[in-house]
């Protein structure tokens, strides 16, 4: 039952930009053209899903062995951008197609808030590994989701007469507004579901 | 060349304003400003980790290898930002419980890592210390102003400590302002105010400069 909390918790209800405000910055970045907004899910998703294995594992083996709790920051800023730098050479290496589709996405992930924000989650639900992973994708699907939504909203636009004073990013803003309303609708579905 | 320690301060409110003009920071911007005191922790979090880590990378910058500036920047806001997470959870334990995982997230804030970047990476240690400090400040201003806004569309008065004004609500509060959709639509149409306001304030230049 949790495990269902946590996937409808993160993609729907506590949808990560509707929500709890994180990684707007490459969601208004990125999300001008439908191609590009996908891209960045891609990535988004593989590293935090990943990142999140990781930074619980890290915790759970060394931060509380060695009780070091408050160096919790630190070392989860350095081991996501080690983990997305592992990631590039490797995908270089092993998956070539797959680096030049996400290529020029991957290095802006590590200041993407949305990763180290779904690690400091964890540890404040005090998930285990395994829930981690799953809370990580679940978040990040729930990202991707709304930067496709948005960058559809986007392409649209190009076909609207909009007034100079809204274009750019108080239409956008304005836009996300509308639709985390929208998302605010599913608070009250799954209510004995989700706390 | 030299630049005046004034302007690299006050550069921060308008010029450069981080919200309005360069548009970075966004996520605390809207998540942390349901209040106007909530808005001003937040800000004073973040000039005190903005000013520590420009003073910092100015004064490594010529030992900082180009290759690797942006881990040791990371190392060099992570470590203040530590720090305030301390002091915060020490002193202030409803503000830090209030602020949640946006104040660690001030590691990845874009303006701290851009600054130093832009700014604090070739500049010398003075001038990046007015920068920290005008930059910092321009952000709690703007924090207050759309904690001020949602507060008061949301609750009916301002809070600040134990006083309230006005004493009683005016209206039926919108607690929606205080929602996530309140957050985007305010500081949406705050933009779109600027704008309008900036561009009256050029079309009027232009009429005098016809005349």
């Amino acid at each position: 039952m949790e495990v269902v909390a946590v996937i409808l918790g993160g993609v729907l209800i506590n949808n990560f930009i509707f929500m709890r405000y994180l990684g707007l910055c490459p969601f208004i970045g990125v999300s001008r053209q439908l191609e590009t907004a996908l891209g960045m899910s891609g990535a988004v998703i593989f590293v935090m899903t990943f990142a999140s294995t990781v930074t619980a594992a890290f915790e759970q083996f060394i931060l509380v062995p060695l009780g070091l709790e408050y160096l919790r920051t630190i070392a989860y800023i350095l081991v996501i951008a080690a983990f997305v730098q592992l990631v590039e050479i490797f995908m270089k290496k092993t998956a070539p197609g797959l680096y030049r589709a996400l290529g020029i996405y991957l290095p802006l992930i590590t200041t993407n808030c949305a990763v180290l924000g779904v690690a400091m989650l964890n540890v404040r639900n005090s998930y285990g590994i395994l829930m981690s992973t799953l809370n990580g994708l679940a978040g990040a699907l729930g990202w991707s989701l709304a930067i496709i939504i948005f960058a559809g909203i986007r392409e649209r636009w190009k076909l609207m007469d909009i007034p100079p004073v809204l274009e750019g990013f108080p239409l956008a803003l304005v836009s996300t507004g509308l639709m985390s309303l929208a998302f605010l609708g599913f608070s009250g579905l799954f209510r004995n579901l989700v706390k | 060349m030299k630049r005046s320690l004034f302007h690299d301060f006050i550069k921060g409110f308008v010029e450069e304003n981080p919200t309005f003009r360069l548009v970075i920071g966004m996520c605390p911007t809207l998540a942390v400003t349901t209040s106007v005191v909530n808005g001003f922790w937040m800000g004073v979090a973040v000039i005190f980790v903005l000013t520590f880590s420009n003073v910092f990378v100015s004064l490594l910058r010529k030992s900082i290898p180009d290759d690797i500036r942006i881990p040791v920047f990371v190392i060099l806001i992570a470590t203040p930002v530590v720090i305030v997470e301390l002091v915060m959870r020490a002193y202030l334990p409803a503000m830090y419980e209030i602020l949640g995982i946006f104040v660690p997230l001030i590691v990845v804030n874009c303006i701290i890592i851009g600054r130093a970047e832009a700014f604090a990476y070739h500049q010398p240690v003075l001038n990046s210390l007015m920068d920290g400090l005008g930059i910092g400040a321009g952000y709690t201003i703007n924090l207050m102003v759309i904690g001020g806004i949602r507060e008061f569309l949301g609750t009916g008065q301002i809070t600040i400590g134990s006083v309230s004004f006005p004493g009683t609500p005016l209206f039926e509060p919108a607690a929606v302002m205080l929602t996530p959709p309140g957050g985007f639509i305010t500081l949406g149409l705050l933009m779109a105010a600027l704008n309008i306001a900036v561009a009256r304030s050029e079309n009027r230049k232009k009429a005098r400069r016809a005349a």
